[in-house]
């Protein structure tokens, strides 16, 4: 008997009472202020929170952020705003996005109780490692798109199959020294979220 | 008036007779008709959180036949109240009475709050109390809000003992961490145990407690063990003791 | 053989270190707490997420068939392991196809359970963990003392020391900045140079056949996204129904283990990277023996947060080692002594049995309640030692014989204050090491009530 039998045989020979779904949760926390909670939880993550006025000031807001404005290598896959010296259609391999330094991202949403943004993995082409190879992150979010918590995240998330989907909260970082939080593990070493 | 079967547990009616007397006292100055059933001995709850089925079942049994006529059954201990309330169902789930006697047996303090519904305290206690809410109490019977729990708070413990004249209920770093006293882990397991004592007694300490309060004498035992062994000031004294001189209503 | 008590106490032994230990996971319990006060509904969730898994696990099969379905639907290639050395056989399978020499792994508890870095190492595969604290323990040939923090028992300096000789650190140097940044560019090279990595499962969604892996670092990321070869690894356990139920999971998940609202990153692997291969290996190794069992089937609901760990006065002052095995705490002390009573027979008595536990897992399992049931268990089976059934069942005799009770309870109290200090306190009385035996009185309760006014 193959493996596979033998486990679902076994389940179905130790099955337990049957017990039902509990309803879905659709009230989760809900705040006064999402943005603003948006931007306090991700400055304890370690992330920085940037205001443009509309799509018009996206150009002016990047130039304003220090890694931007000092990195040699940019990708951007948020349409309408370049990359500088890097030309992702021509990388087969997405080991060779390493060396660039910043990566600015288009986010579809985010949400306040955690400052999580979601990135469909419909946006991350031609490679999905982008976003954590890079040193540093910028993601592009509308603000109309902030939620209040992610039970109404999952409600928008539209399951493609064979997809990727990311929740980034934050730069990458760690604590497994002494507990003590360090920015700038293996991804980005910052993370800067443009509200527009 | 119902009928109460007054339960000391086996290590006090030994060792500690004065908090039997003093919950004895306590509720006949309630106008309580309070019996002591002189065949009680254990609750068998060391028996049971060894494992040792076989020796507790009996011991089980023993409790219904001698309590289980009871209006109420009251004791002044958690971890015996939560044995049976909480564990004896494994043995005496189809026995007559069980029901009733599971659904009937309380711990001194919850007891007072809940059943008698004392709402007034009078009496005196010029002393800083650190309460000692032992585990069996706080998160088998919810004598109070767990620390762990998202809940709104409530301590019945404190609500009975904050309105004796003069007395200062400190806050503690870690309010309802375990003593370690744990059974028969005190011994088994007896550095760790130890070590968790006398972290427990620190905070106390810090808190600037003179008297550590609880309702399970078993804890306090060992806090006691402790305290005398290192020649530290604190006095550990069961809840009942502290209540004994007040009036309550 | 020494079990639970001998290792702790040889854990306390350092009482300064033993404190700091201490005082290090309390933080992080200190952390949950402060997560989880700011949720209003933090108990309604874990409710929902209690009846979620006892729905789930009702009926597992169909779910992990329509898992199977789902994945295989959107290019991922299913496995299935009875045992773990047929996990083992199946990664090395799938990595010795490809020719893989190098295989880079962020952190899988499942992976430590059926030891498949040994396996791996032993058939010529260069196995390195990514996750800093795993990679620190690996570099130091230990296993992870926590499951979620695993080099949370030492210090920077220690690491320090490693980093000197393994990576070519300053001497001296501790400082954790400085430590991480020479961890990143040793790892990176390593990413770099891996042909397949592997990650655990934190979640595998049944409706969308994808796995959820959550990190704060990106390293599962990083080995899934840039070989082409994708391995990921769970537990039969590890399944919910729906996507929808992610947010239920995922809003408990880090504020229960790492007292954050979220991890840096919340990775849906539905699919392989274009031109790679995606696989997931599902193993039993005992989990639907324990899904026929009443008692402990609920501990099947572990979603792996380590916050039991956290909230454990026993754990936090005797470290994971004191457990000796891939998970401690309460949770590992019921599902090790399921892989080997024997071997494990001391672990629920590691215990005080205060229930912190039970009410911090975000998943509601009674983890208290079974620990005391487990003990049953072991004295049933004789896995207890003879001297400790024969005391009870003694104790047992006694406490039944009201007239027996009595005289032994009369000669204690007028024994014993007769005794020499010396013979009180002699090595055969654990109590008495660094306790004083309570006083004892002259007369016992039952005596006093005689003369007690009615």
């Amino acid at each position: 008997m193959s493996s596979r039998n033998a486990i679902l045989d076994s389940l179905r020979q130790n099955v337990p009472p049957a017990a039902s779904l509990p309803a879905p949760i659709t009230t989760g926390i809900r705040f006064a202020d999402p943005i603003k909670q948006f931007e306090e939880t991700l400055t304890i993550a370690g992330g920085t929170l940037v205001r443009a006025n509309g799509q018009q000031d996206l150009t002016s807001a990047l130039a304003k952020i220090d890694v931007y404005a000092s990195a040699a290598k940019i990708a951007s896959l948020v349409p309408g705003l370049p990359s500088k010296d890097v030309d992702l259609s021509a990388i087969d391999d997405p080991h060779d996005l390493e060396g660039i330094d910043v990566a600015v991202l288009p986010g579809k949403f985010g949400v306040a109780e955690n400052a999580a943004v979601w990135i469909p993995g419909e946006t991350l082409t031609p490679h999905r490692a982008i976003f954590v190879i890079v040193q540093h992150l910028i993601l592009v979010v509308p603000a109309s798109e902030i939620v209040d918590n992610l039970h109404q995240a999952y409600e928008r998330i539209q399951w493609i199959p064979n997809s990727f989907g990311i929740f980034i909260s934050g730069p990458s970082k760690t604590a497994d020294i002494e507990q003590s939080l360090v920015i700038g593990a293996h991804g980005a070493r910052s993370c800067t979220v443009i509200l527009f | 008036m119902p009928n109460v079967g007054l339960f000391i547990p086996c290590y006090v009616d030994q060792l500690y007779p004065q908090v039997g007397l003093a919950t004895l006292r306590v509720l006949r100055r309630l106008g309580l008709n309070v019996d002591f059933p002189q065949e009680q001995t254990c609750c068998g709850q060391p028996m049971a959180n060894s494992g040792s089925d076989a020796a507790a079942r009996p011991l089980a049994q023993r409790f219904l036949e001698i309590f289980g006529k009871y209006d109420h059954v009251v004791s002044p201990s958690g971890s015996c109240v939560s044995m049976i309330r909480n564990h004896y169902d494994h043995w005496l789930h189809d026995k007559p009475g069980f029901d009733h006697l599971r659904g009937n047996t309380f711990e001194l303090c919850e007891y007072l709050t809940d059943i008698a519904k004392i709402v007034k305290v009078d009496g005196e206690f010029p002393f800083k109390v650190g309460i000692q809410m032992s585990c069996h109490g706080l998160r088998e019977l919810r004598l109070a809000r767990s620390s762990e729990q998202m809940i709104a708070p409530f301590n019945k413990v404190r609500q009975l003992l904050s309105q004796l004249r003069g007395i200062e209920v400190v806050d503690l770093t870690r309010p309802d961490e375990c003593c370690g006293f744990g059974g028969t882990f005190a011994v088994a397991e007896e550095a760790i145990s130890c070590l968790m004592g006398r972290d427990r007694i620190q905070d106390h300490a810090r808190a600037g407690a003179e008297v550590i309060a609880g309702f399970d004498m078993s804890c306090l035992m060992h806090l006691d063990g402790l305290i005398r062994r290192t020649n530290q000031p604190q006095r550990v004294m069961h809840v009942a003791e502290i209540l004994e001189k007040a009036t309550l209503s | 053989m020494t079990g639970h008590a001998e290792k702790s106490a040889a854990f306390v032994a350092n009482e300064d270190r033993a404190h700091w230990h201490d005082q290090s996971l309390w933080f992080v319990r200190s952390k949950r707490d402060k997560q989880a006060s700011g949720i209003p509904e933090w108990e309604a969730l874990r409710e929902a997420a209690s009846a979620i898994k006892t729905h789930t696990l009702s009926r597992l099969a169909d779910y992990l068939e329509e898992f199977e379905r789902n994945a295989t639907a959107n290019g991922i290639q299913v496995h299935w392991a009875r045992d773990a050395a047929e996990h083992n056989a199946i990664v090395h399978q799938i990595l010795a196809s490809h020719g893989v020499t190098h295989l880079v792994k962020s952190k899988s508890m499942l992976t430590e359970e059926c030891h498949l870095n040994p396996y791996l190492e032993a058939r010529g595969i260069e196995v390195t963990d990514t996750d800093l604290g795993e990679r620190i323990v690996q570099l130091r040939k230990e296993p992870p003392s926590h499951i979620v923090m695993p080099a949370i028992h030492l210090k920077r300096e220690e690491i320090g020391e490693l980093f000197h000789i393994e990576l070519g650190t300053e001497k001296g140097a501790s400082d954790p900045k400085y430590l991480t940044e020479a961890a990143r560019s040793h790892l990176r090279s390593k990413f770099m140079g891996a042909q397949a990595g592997l990650t655990g499962v934190n979640f595998a969604v049944a409706e969308t056949g994808g796995v959820v892996v959550c990190t704060n670092e990106g390293n599962a990321d990083m080995g899934a996204s840039l070989p082409r070869l994708h391995i990921a690894c769970m537990g039969i356990e590890k399944l919910i129904p729906r996507a929808a139920h992610l947010s239920v999971f995922l809003r408990l998940l880090a504020r229960s283990g790492t007292g954050q609202p979220i991890t840096g990153y919340t990775s849906h692997f539905n699919g392989p990277v274009r031109g790679g291969e995606m696989h997931v290996v599902v193993v039993d190794n005992g989990r639907s023996r324990i899904l026929g069992q009443e008692t402990f089937r609920r501990s099947l609901g572990c979603i792996r947060c380590g916050a039991c760990m956290n909230t454990c006065p026993v754990y936090r002052r005797s470290g994971g080692y004191s457990y000796g095995y891939t998970v401690p705490g309460p949770i590992g002390s019921i599902l090790a002594p399921q892989r080997d009573p024997e071997k494990y027979a001391s672990l629920p008595f590691a215990s005080s049995l205060c229930g912190s536990c039970t009410d911090v897992c975000p998943v509601k399992i009674d983890l208290h309640h079974q620990l005391l049931a487990f003990r049953k268990v072991l004295v049933d089976l004789k896995a207890v030692p003879l001297q400790k059934r024969l005391g009870m069942a003694f104790a047992g005799f006694v406490l039944s014989r009201p007239s027996l009770y009595r005289l032994g309870g009369g000669l204690l109290r007028a024994i014993v204050p007769r005794l020499p200090r010396g013979l009180i306190y002699g090595s055969w009385n654990p109590w008495g090491i660094q306790r004083e035996i309570p006083p004892m009185p002259q007369q016992s309760f039952r005596d006093l009530i005689q003369k007690e006014p009615s």
